[in-house]
């Protein structure tokens, strides 16, 4: 292999690596509005993963405790926002940034005796025999546990969602609330489960940033992926695999501007990190006016609160 | 048939008692109803029929009372044990999920596993043998309403049900589809499935049911042989008083003066759930009515909105008030050259429930204030102003408030449309609009909201009525057509035009030019 | 189980009530979390929401945190009733404050206290062509204005960052991301108190405010306007029936929410900093979106809202030096605050049951 290759590889390990967290935050967020809800809390719920990825690799030593930690902290973030959005009936828009905002200081306050230490990375796992294929070995056969699991979640999910019932009866609670509740389906607690698996994955996703990207903790460490994730929905139309296209893009821009920054391109660094925000705004503007005409793919519930008059 | 010797009874319902808050929905109701009955529940809107079935079905938890099936005591704490008791329901708004397939709609209300293959093939086996045909694949979105309600009654078919719930079911369909209906619900009962048929519509009941159950302010008041009454005792038993009738003084004259008419009218639908006009010719005189019937969905709110202003038209000339085009004049400009509309929502289209009736009357009021849009007056034309306008609507029109000034959700349907029709016409309109004007509310409001259409038209004033409800287009209407797919058809003097032909008109069966054409 | 059932009408008890509950309730919570993280919730208590209380000078500068705030807020009052999500208003205040900053640095020597006035208005129209982005984005594509104008700010903040570390730096200021000061006609100057002196920092700018809260007040409350800002957020079909321009009112509040912002950028930096530096705002754009909402969407709550909302954060300053807690925690409370408002707002609406299984 020559040294152009090398590069590229290593490129496209990296690439990869920054859209995972994007991957599983939309992934699980995917699943939360297809039930009707919409979370704004994401940007919230993956500082948490993160902080308590961080916490726990530092006091249990294994990497993988992490990826525990990160997903129960996700989860918990996700489960205060269903108490109040699906229990209380909230405005599901003010509650998301409520917790984004809580968790920005719960974070912060946890998270400051953490701050300047370091913790172990996650292993690459190799597979046996198919990491030696020659270019796409490595990229594709020695990632680490998340990244498999992320690949396996969009799997799990574009099947759960086309042919289990239980994935149609999650859209259904999104189309039509009252319907299902009509026709004996428990909205509230669908909506609960499908929050709760939104924040776990955002969770799992916050945690892969100290985990795999940078071993350190430090405020505010998400630096706005939450957001984005919540535009790669917009963006993937409701559709699972193009998450991974969605995630891969903003990836690859993340990585570009840094490339041009340490490469001294005649670009001010500032601007170039504008890049994946810009990008983002771009994306929605593109899709959402496709979106206007076509809107069935929007779940119809989507953000409006359940009342059961019992 | 119901067999007459010894009625066996399926469900008995004792001493339901249902209130939400302080409003008493269903009180002390006892209900039997033998197998293979049809037993119909008459009553008008708000009278607890809704909330009696859903708790047959489970949705809604009585506060007491025991419902026994087969003279054994259940507990229905769901649909699903609705279900596993044998009762089926197919609801007035339906319960289905506009983005998924026939076939998904149907697994999702079946309580045993089956695999795909067989459900598609256990529908396709349901729809012949019931005449109840749909494509299993195609989504539910892209069905027309007499389908929709096909894949409700097929979903209970799958479960074998015992009792069969159906909640005004003939409010969105053809006369045809009337007809194939009682004819499917007739073969279901002689085969020994009970039904349970919920309707305010009064023929109905008399050509349908066996026995019907009558309700009134959440308490049943008699249970008589519906073969054995008439519609007028039935009516009067409902309402509890007598019915007046509309007074129908008319002056037909041919010559009449164009007040409003549409011209070649397009407009392409905005989203995909839309409907798309498509050549619209229309013409109201001044001192006639002009009845649109047509089920729901075919294009009535599109049609609405362009009449209104709401949205404006792709020329100028597509519509014309005495002969001058006003398609591009918004909603505002239209009141003012005197073309008032009253949309088919009460709330949060015609009104904003948690604001003041004077402030909704501002609402459609504000621009006779002189410049209401100069920042100076706009200081001292505030909202509130217009109480002593309000007060006048709800004197003039027999609105009954709870208390001065209240909030628009305080006040009931039948006389919230009330207000909402006093304030359109205190602008004293030349042509009046109305979407299905007395949907919901309950007989007495609608018999007043009926005469104020007639009023109005004899009084000189053009009205376009659109409305699901035939009975009403037939009662009011001079001149009748048809909306169809977005498509209007011919408009007919309604002596020349049948209850039959509209509804193959409605059902895009007939098209005006074959047969109407030389009448 | 709990149970809901609908009010016939809107409790008046619960609308006084449920803010009040609210604040008690997330005092409650937020200590109980110090208390779980090991700090001693009384000490916290006293820092966070006594100690800004403790001397004269430390209650003015209470007026002097809230000054941006309330501005900021009042903007957002109107995005938020005409059911506009603009939580870009960070990026906002941001682009109003460079804009007019790169005006004042462009006359170094101007002394008239005239001059403040030109600034504020570019300020408007900086935070207003910021807003103007998402605004019509979302009414010409239908895109989401709560994503654009969020990412936004992130483009904001490097953008001044970019700036007073390129274009605008000072020379002189050996290496350090600033720029040249502000002349004299472009400060704020601090209000002198005849036989006090000054009282902590507090300036001019408050001025601004006296005159937004009624302004404000009379907007909303008794024009043609505001009814229409009202109707929009209430029932959007009901206000497409009454000929209310749906675009022309969201952009509206959008402009007016974005030059707001910059507004309050422009008073912050011109009465508390004097030049411009890559950190203009310490959150207030976000922070703002919280007080909207405590203060019910109204001027006058509004108005206190602010001025509670900046007495936390100025404890929480003083609880980072004296304790050692992170600046940032002042979200944790903040956050509760907004669930339980939010939650009061429901209480309003429905009855609530506890009912025995």
């Amino acid at each position: 292999m020559g040294w152009g290759l090398i590069v590229m590889e290593a490129l496209i390990l990296t690439i990869i690596a920054t859209s995972i967290p994007l991957l599983l935050a939309a992934t699980g967020e995917l699943i939360t509005e297809k039930s009707g809800v919409l979370n704004l809390g994401v940007e919230g719920m993956m500082l948490s993963g993160a902080v308590g990825a961080f916490a726990a690799v530092l006091w249990l030593g294994n990497p993988y405790y992490g990826i525990i930690a990160g997903a129960f902290c996700g989860a918990l973030m996700a489960s205060i926002f269903s108490i109040f959005i699906i229990n209380f009936m909230t405005n599901q828009v003010a509650t998301g940034l409520g917790l984004t905002i809580f968790a920005t200081g719960l974070t912060g306050l946890a998270g400051a005796p953490l701050i300047g230490k370091t913790i172990p990375s996650l292993p690459k796992i190799e597979i046996f025999l198919l990491s030696d294929i020659p270019y796409i070995g490595e990229i594709l056969f020695k990632q680490d546990f998340i990244a498999y699991l992320s690949i396996a979640i969009i799997i799990f999910i574009t099947y759960f969602l086309k042919y289990s019932k239980p994935g149609i009866v999650l859209r259904a609670v999104g189309d039509n609330h009252q319907s299902a509740h009509s026709v004996g389906y428990p909205v509230k607690k669908i909506r609960w489960y499908a929050t709760c698996f939104g924040g776990l994955c955002a969770g799992v996703g916050g945690a892969y940033i100290p985990l795999a990207l940078t071993p350190h903790w430090a405020e505010e460490m998400t630096g706005g992926r939450g957001w984005i994730a919540l535009a790669l929905v917009v963006f993937a139309s409701w559709i699972p695999w193009r998450i991974i296209i969605g995630a891969l893009i903003f990836g690859g821009i993340t990585i570009a501007q840094l490339v041009g920054q340490s490469r001294g391109w005649p670009i001010p660094s500032q601007l170039l990190s504008m890049m994946p925000y810009l990008a983002t705004i771009f994306a929605l503007t593109i899709i959402s006016g496709r979106l206007s005409k076509n809107n069935s793919v929007v779940p119809s519930s989507l953000g409006k609160p359940f009342f059961d008059n019992q | 048939m119901a067999i007459k010797k010894e009625p066996e009874i399926l469900l008995k319902a004792s001493n339901i008692n249902k209130s939400f808050g302080n409003f008493v929905a269903n009180k002390d109701i006892n209900i039997s109803i033998a197998k293979g009955e049809i037993h119909a529940l008459l009553g008008e809107n708000g009278a607890g029929k809704s909330t009696l079935v859903k708790i047959f079905y489970g949705v809604l938890k009585p506060d007491t009372g025991t419902i026994a099936i087969n003279d054994n005591e259940v507990s229905i704490s769901s649909p699903n044990s609705a279900r596993k008791n044998g009762i089926g329901m197919v609801f007035q708004h339906f319960s289905l999920f506009p983005a998924l397939t026939v076939a998904e709609n149907i697994l999702i209300a079946l309580d045993t596993k089956i695999k795909f293959k067989d459900l598609i093939s256990e529908i396709s086996r349901l729809s012949k043998e019931w005449e109840l045909f749909v494509d299993p694949l195609k989504r539910v979105s892209e069905l027309s309403v007499g389908e929709q309600q096909r894949v409700e009654i097929i979903r209970c078919l799958m479960q074998n049900p015992k009792l069969l719930i159906m909640d005004e079911p003939t409010s969105v369909l053809t006369p045809q589809e009337i007809s194939n209906l009682f004819k499917i619900l007739k073969r279901l009962a002689s085969s020994g499935c009970s039904i349970l048929y919920i309707s305010h519509k009064l023929e109905e009941i008399i050509e349908l049911a066996d026995q019907v159950t009558i309700l009134k302010s959440g308490v049943s008041i008699a249970t008589i042989d519906a073969k054995k009454t008439n519609t007028k005792f039935l009516a009067e038993t409902m309402v509890g008083k007598e019915i007046t009738d509309l007074k129908k003084t008319k002056s037909i004259s041919d010559n009449r003066d164009t007040a409003l008419e549409l011209k070649g009218l397009n407009k392409n639908k905005e989203t995909d759930f839309g409907i798309s006009l498509k050549n619209i010719n229309l013409k109201v005189n001044y001192g006639e009515i002009v009845g649109v019937a047509g089920i729901a969905g075919n294009g009535q709110v599109e049609l609405m909105e362009i009449l209104s202003g709401e949205t404006l038209c792709e020329k100028d000339d597509q519509i014309l008030l005495e002969n001058k085009p006003v398609g591009f004049k918004n909603i505002t400009e239209r009141r003012q050259l005197g073309i008032e509309t009253i949309p088919e929502e009460r709330t949060l289209h015609a009104t904003v429930p948690n604001l003041t009736i004077a402030e909704n009357t501002f609402l459609t009021y504000f621009f006779k204030y002189p410049k209401a849009n100069d920042i100076i007056s706009n200081l001292f034309n505030n909202p509130h102003n217009s109480k002593i306008e309000s007060e006048k609507i709800i004197k003039d029109n027999d609105v009954r408030c709870p208390e001065t000034n209240p909030l628009a959700n305080q006040l009931s349907g039948g006389n919230l449309q009330k207000f909402i029709l006093g304030r359109s016409l205190a602008n004293n309109p030349k042509v009046a609009i109305f979407s299905q004007p007395t949907w919901g509310v309950d007989i007495g409001a609608a018999t007043s909201i009926r005469q104020k259409l007639l009023n109005l038209s004899n009084s000189g004033k053009a009205v376009i009525l659109i409305s699901q409800d035939l009975e009403e287009i037939f009662e009011l209407s001079d001149k009748i057509c048809v909306i169809n797919n977005g498509a209007l058809s011919k408009i007919l003097p309604v002596a020349q035009i049948t209850a039959e032909d509209v509804g193959l008109l409605m059902g895009g069966k007939l098209k005006t030019s074959d047969k109407l054409e030389t009448t | 189980m709990i149970t809901f059932t609908p009010r016939d009408k809107v409790s008046k008890n619960w609308t006084i009530i449920a803010p009040i509950l609210s604040i008690f309730l997330t005092i409650f919570f937020g200590l109980l979390i110090f208390t779980f993280l090991g700090y001693n919730p009384l000490e916290t208590l006293y820092q966070i929401f006594l100690s800004p209380f403790s001397r004269i000078d430390r209650i003015s500068d209470i007026f002097v945190k809230a000054c941006p705030l309330i501005i900021v807020g009042i903007g957002l009052m109107l995005c938020f009733r005409a059911n506009v999500w603009n939580i870009g208003a960070e990026g906002q205040f941001i682009m109003g404050t460079l804009l007019a900053g790169s005006f004042a640095l462009l006359f170094p020597n101007v002394e008239t206290k005239f001059f403040i006035f030109i600034m504020i208005i570019i300020g408007f129209i900086g935070g207003a062509l910021w807003a103007f982005i998402p605004a019509i984005l979302k009414t010409k594509l239908n895109v989401n204005e709560i994503l654009v104008s969020l990412m936004l700010v992130y483009v904001a903040m490097l953008f001044i960052d970019f700036m007073v570390r390129g274009p605008l730096r000072d020379p002189m200021s050996f290496g350090f991301p600033l720029s040249k000061p502000y002349s004299q006609g472009a400060l704020i100057n601090k209000i002198p108190f005849p036989g006090i002196g000054y009282l902590g920092q507090l300036h001019y700018g408050i001025l601004f405010i006296i005159l937004l809260i009624p302004i404000s007040w009379l907007f909303v409350n008794k024009t043609l306007s505001g009814f229409k800002i009202n109707v929009l957020g209430a029932a959007p079909k009901a206000a497409q029936f009454a000929g209310f321009k749906q675009n022309t009112i969201t952009i509206t509040v959008l402009l007016i929410s974005g030059g707001l912002a910059g507004v309050a950028g422009v008073i912050e930096v011109s009465a508390n900093i004097g030049q411009l530096q890559p950190e203009v705002s310490f959150g207030y754009g976000f922070t703002a979106i919280i007080v909207a909402f405590l203060g019910r969407l109204s001027p006058i709550g509004i108005l206190f809202a602010g001025i509670m909302i900046a007495t936390v954060k100025l404890g929480a300053d003083n609880a980072q030096i004296s304790m050692g807690i992170p600046k940032v925690v002042t979200g944790l409370f903040e956050g509760i605050l907004l669930f339980f408002l939010l939650t009061g707002e429901t209480i309003q609406k429905y009855k609530i049951k506890w009912v025995g299984v």
